[in-house]
C-alpha cells in the first residue's frame, strides 16, 4: 500500500519535456497565426502580427533551451515530479472543483453558484473531513447565506442564481 | 517643500472617516488573505477588484477604492509573516526567509517577541519606503514626463529584463513564462489593426485573457493545489501578545537599527527595479547574515534575522508602488493588479497622473502612511485570532476559498468560460511553480503586453522600422543598455566567476 502511493508519475525531467513541448507548440501556433496576419512591415506601419511574431520565435527558441537543460539535469532531473498519493490529493480538490462549475451553470440544469457552493463546500465537508450531517448543513449553508448578503444584497454584485434565489423572489 | 504641501493635501483626503474604515476593513482583510493558503496579495485584491467597480464611479471614490486595494495588500504583508513564525508555513512567498529564524524563535517559547520583531520590522521597511516614495516619485514622475514612446518602450524592456537578470533558477525559463503572458496579451482583437488575433473563431477570445483570472487561477487554484499536496495539518506555536512582551522587543530591536536600515535599503533598491519582495527578502537575510557578528547563529532563532527579511520585504512591496504610478510599470505582481485597477477606473498611470489626478496620486501616498500603521495595530492587537482562523480544518477552508475565487473570477466579466479559464490557469500554476517556472514575469507582461506593444509600434513608426530609435539618444539609450545589460547578466557573472577562477558562484539567495 506504502509502495503504490510513493511510486513517482513521472519524473522532473519527463515533466520538463512535456511542459516544454507544450511551449514549444504553443510558440509555434502564435509564429503561425502571426504569419497569417502579417508579420511584416506594410506601408502604414507594422501589421499585426510584426510583434506577436517574435513573441512566439522566442517561446519556441526558450523551449529548446528549456528542454535542453532538462536533458542536462542529472540527478535532479530523475526526481519524482509527484508522487501517487499526492497525485491523488489534488485530484481530490481538481474533480470536484470541475464538477462544481458544472454544476453553477450547465445547458441541463444550472444550480447558480449559491446552491453549487454549497453542495461544493458540503462534499469537501463530508468526505474528506468526515464532519457530521449537521454540521455540514450548517457550515454550507451558513457560509451562503453571508456570501448571498454580501453579494446579492450588499454589493449588487449580480452572480449566477438558481432556484432557490428564484423562489424567494431574486432572479 | 512643494512635496510636504501636497503630502498634507493627501492627508486632508484620506484622512475622512470612511476612508479610515476602509483602511481598517482593508488591513484586517489583507492580513486574513495573508493568513490564509491560496489566497494572497495578488489574488486578494484581484478578487476584491471588481467590487471596487462601483464605488470607483462616485466623485473622490476611485481614491477611496485604492485605498482600500492597497490596504488589502499592505495587510497581506503582514499577514505573511504570522504563519512563518507561529506554523513554519509561509503564508506568503516573501515571508519564506522569515521562517529561517522566525520559527526556531518559536519553538524557544519566543513566538511573541518573534512576531513583534516581524510585525515592528515590516512598519519600519514600509514607512522608510513610504518616505521615499513621498519625496522621489514626484521628481520621477516630473523626468518621465518627457519620455515619449521609444523611453516607455525601453523601461518596459528594463522591468522583463531586470526579470531573467534577477531570477534565482534558469532564465530560459523566465523568457518562456514572461512571453507567455505577452502572447497571452496579444490574443483578442487588435486595437490598431482591427484584426483578431489568435481567436481561430472562437468569440469567447475576443476580448483576450483578462490578467485578473490568471491571477486568480494562478496563485489562488495553484496554490490549493500545491498546499493540499503536503498533506495538510497545520501545527503550530500559539502567542499572545502583550504590551510588556512588545515594549521588551522595541527595546532590543533598537540594538539591530542599522540591519534595518540596510534591509531597508536593500529593499527599496530591489521594489523598484522589479525584483520584487521576495528575493529582497532572502538578500537582505543573506547580507545580514555576513555583516552580524552572530552571523554564524543565524536559523536558530535569532531575532536580527527575522527583522532583515522582514524590513526588507515590507519595503519592496511597498515601493513597487512607485514606478507602477510614475511609469505605469509595476515592481511586484500585486502591483501589477493595481494597475490593472487604476486602467479599469480609468485612470492612467503615468507621469500625467501626478498632474492631472494629484488629489488621487497624494491621497494614496498619505494613506500609505496611515495603513501602515493601521496595519501595525491590528497584527499587534489580533495575532490570537488570525493564528485561530488557521486552526479551522482545511476540509472547511479549501473548498470555502475555492467559492471565493470562483466568484472572483465571475464577477470580473460575468461570465462563466472566465470560471474555466480560472481552472486551467490554476493546473498550469500547479505545474509551472513544480517546475520553477515564475509567475510574477508572467502575470507582469500580461498586464503590460499591450502597453508595451503600443509602444513598440509607436516607436518603429517614428523611426520608420529601425531598431536604432531605442538607442537615438543619451537617455534611452542608456535605459535601453541597462537593459540590455541585466538580460545578458546571467551570462556576465557566470563569464565573471570564472575569470576569478572562483569556485563560488555567485548567488542572490544566501
Amino acid at each position: 500500500m506504502q509502495d503504490s502511493q510513493d511510486r513517482a508519475v513521472g519524473s522532473v525531467r519527463l515533466w520538463e519535456f512535456v511542459v516544454a513541448a507544450l511551449f514549444f507548440v504553443f510558440g509555434a501556433v502564435v509564429v503561425w497565426d502571426s504569419r497569417r496576419l502579417g508579420a511584416q512591415w506594410a506601408s502604414d506601419g507594422p501589421q499585426a502580427g510584426y510583434f506577436p511574431f517574435y513573441i512566439g520565435l522566442i517561446i519556441c527558441i526558450a523551449s529548446l533551451a528549456n528542454a535542453l537543460s532538462a536533458f542536462n539535469a542529472g540527478p535532479k532531473g530523475a526526481k519524482a515530479f509527484v508522487s501517487w498519493g499526492q497525485l491523488k490529493m489534488v485530484l481530490t480538490v481538481m474533480l470536484p472543483s470541475v464538477a462544481y462549475v458544472v454544476l453553477i451553470a450547465n445547458p441541463v440544469y444550472s444550480f447558480g453558484i449559491y446552491e453549487a457552493s454549497a453542495i461544493f463546500i458540503a462534499y469537501f465537508m463530508r468526505y474528506l473531513g468526515k464532519y457530521g450531517w449537521p454540521k455540514v448543513a450548517a457550515v454550507s449553508i451558513g457560509v451562503m447565506v453571508v456570501f448571498f448578503l454580501m453579494f446579492e444584497v450588499w454589493f449588487k454584485v449580480p452572480l449566477p442564481k438558481g432556484p432557490i434565489e428564484a423562489l424567494i423572489g431574486f432572479s | 517643500m512643494h512635496e510636504i504641501n501636497s503630502l498634507m493635501g493627501g492627508f486632508a483626503v484620506a484622512l475622512s472617516w470612511f476612508n479610515l474604515a476602509l483602511m481598517l476593513a482593508g488591513v484586517t482583510l489583507g492580513v486574513l488573505i495573508g493568513v490564509l493558503p491560496g489566497l494572497g496579495g495578488a489574488n486578494g485584491v484581484a478578487i476584491l477588484l471588481p467590487l471596487t467597480f462601483g464605488m470607483a464611479q462616485q466623485p473622490g471614490g476611485a481614491t477611496s477604492a485604492i485605498i482600500l486595494l492597497s490596504c488589502i495588500y499592505w495587510g497581506a504583508l503582514f499577514g505573511g509573516a504570522i504563519t512563518s513564525i507561529l506554523f513554519n508555513i509561509p503564508g506568503e512567498p516573501w515571508s519564506v526567509a522569515t521562517t529561517f529564524d522566525g520559527y526556531p524563535m518559536a519553538q524557544k517559547g519566543r513566538a511573541a517577541h518573534a512576531l513583534t520583531a516581524a510585525f515592528t520590522s515590516s512598519f519600519v521597511g514600509a514607512f522608510i519606503a513610504v518616505v521615499m516614495i513621498t519625496f522621489l516619485s514626484p521628481l520621477v514622475a516630473r523626468f518621465a514626463l518627457q519620455f515619449g514612446p521609444p523611453e516607455f518602450f525601453s523601461v518596459y524592456l528594463l522591468t522583463f529584463c531586470a526579470f531573467v537578470g534577477m531570477a534565482k533558477g534558469s532564465p530560459f525559463k523566465t523568457v518562456a513564462s514572461m512571453m507567455l503572458g505577452f502572447a497571452l496579451a496579444a490574443v483578442g482583437l487588435d486595437t490598431v489593426t482591427g484584426q483578431l488575433r489568435l481567436t481561430f473563431g472562437h468569440m469567447e477570445l475576443l476580448k483576450g485573457f483578462d490578467f485578473l483570472i490568471a491571477v486568480i487561477g494562478l496563485f489562488g487554484i495553484g496554490e490549493i493545489l500545491l498546499t493540499i499536496e503536503e498533506g495538510l495539518v497545520f501545527k503550530g506555536k500559539s502567542a499572545a501578545l502583550n504590551v510588556k512582551v512588545v515594549l521588551e522587543t522595541w527595546k532590543e530591536l533598537t540594538k539591530y537599527w542599522k540591519t534595518s536600515l540596510r534591509s531597508a535599503a536593500v529593499g527599496c533598491f530591489m521594489g523598484i527595479v522589479p525584483g520584487g519582495a521576495t528575493p529582497a527578502s532572502f538578500m537582505s537575510y543573506g547580507v545580514a547574515k555576513r555583516m552580524s557578528r552572530d552571523g554564524e547563529k543565524f536559523g536558530t532563532g535569532q531575532i536580527e534575522g527575522v527583522v532583515a527579511p522582514e524590513t526588507a520585504a515590507h519595503a519592496a512591496g511597498t515601493s513597487a508602488l512607485l514606478p507602477m504610478l510614475t511609469l505605469g510599470v509595476p515592481g511586484s505582481p500585486t502591483a501589477a493588479v493595481l494597475l490593472g485597477g487604476l486602467m479599469i477606473w480609468g485612470l492612467q498611470p503615468g507621469p500625467l497622473l501626478f498632474v492631472e489626478k494629484a488629489d488621487f496620486v497624494w491621497g494614496l501616498i498619505a494613506s500609505m502612511y496611515l495603513g501602515n500603521i493601521a496595519g501595525l495595530i491590528v497584527v499587534l492587537t489580533c495575532v490570537p485570532l488570525f493564528a485561530a482562523i488557521l486552526r479551522v480544518p482545511f476540509s472547511i477552508i479549501a473548498p470555502v476559498i475555492l467559492v471565493i475565487c470562483a466568484i472572483g473570477a465571475y464577477t470580473v466579466h460575468i461570465s462563466m468560460f472566465d470560471v474555466w479559464l480560472m481552472l486551467v490557469f490554476g493546473v498550469m500554476g500547479y505545474v509551472f511553480k513544480k517546475l520553477d517556472y515564475p509567475l510574477a514575469p508572467m502575470v507582469l507582461a500580461l498586464v503590460l503586453g499591450d502597453n508595451a506593444e503600443n509602444a513598440f509600434r509607436q516607436s518603429m513608426l517614428i523611426a520608420q522600422g529601425n531598431l536604432g530609435i531605442f538607442f537615438s539618444n543619451a537617455l534611452v539609450g542608456s535605459i535601453t543598455g541597462l537593459a540590455l545589460l541585466m538580460l545578458f547578466w546571467p551570462l556576465i557573472s557566470k563569464a565573471l566567476a570564472l575569470m576569478r577562477g572562483n569556485a563560488r558562484p555567485p548567488t542572490m539567495t544566501e
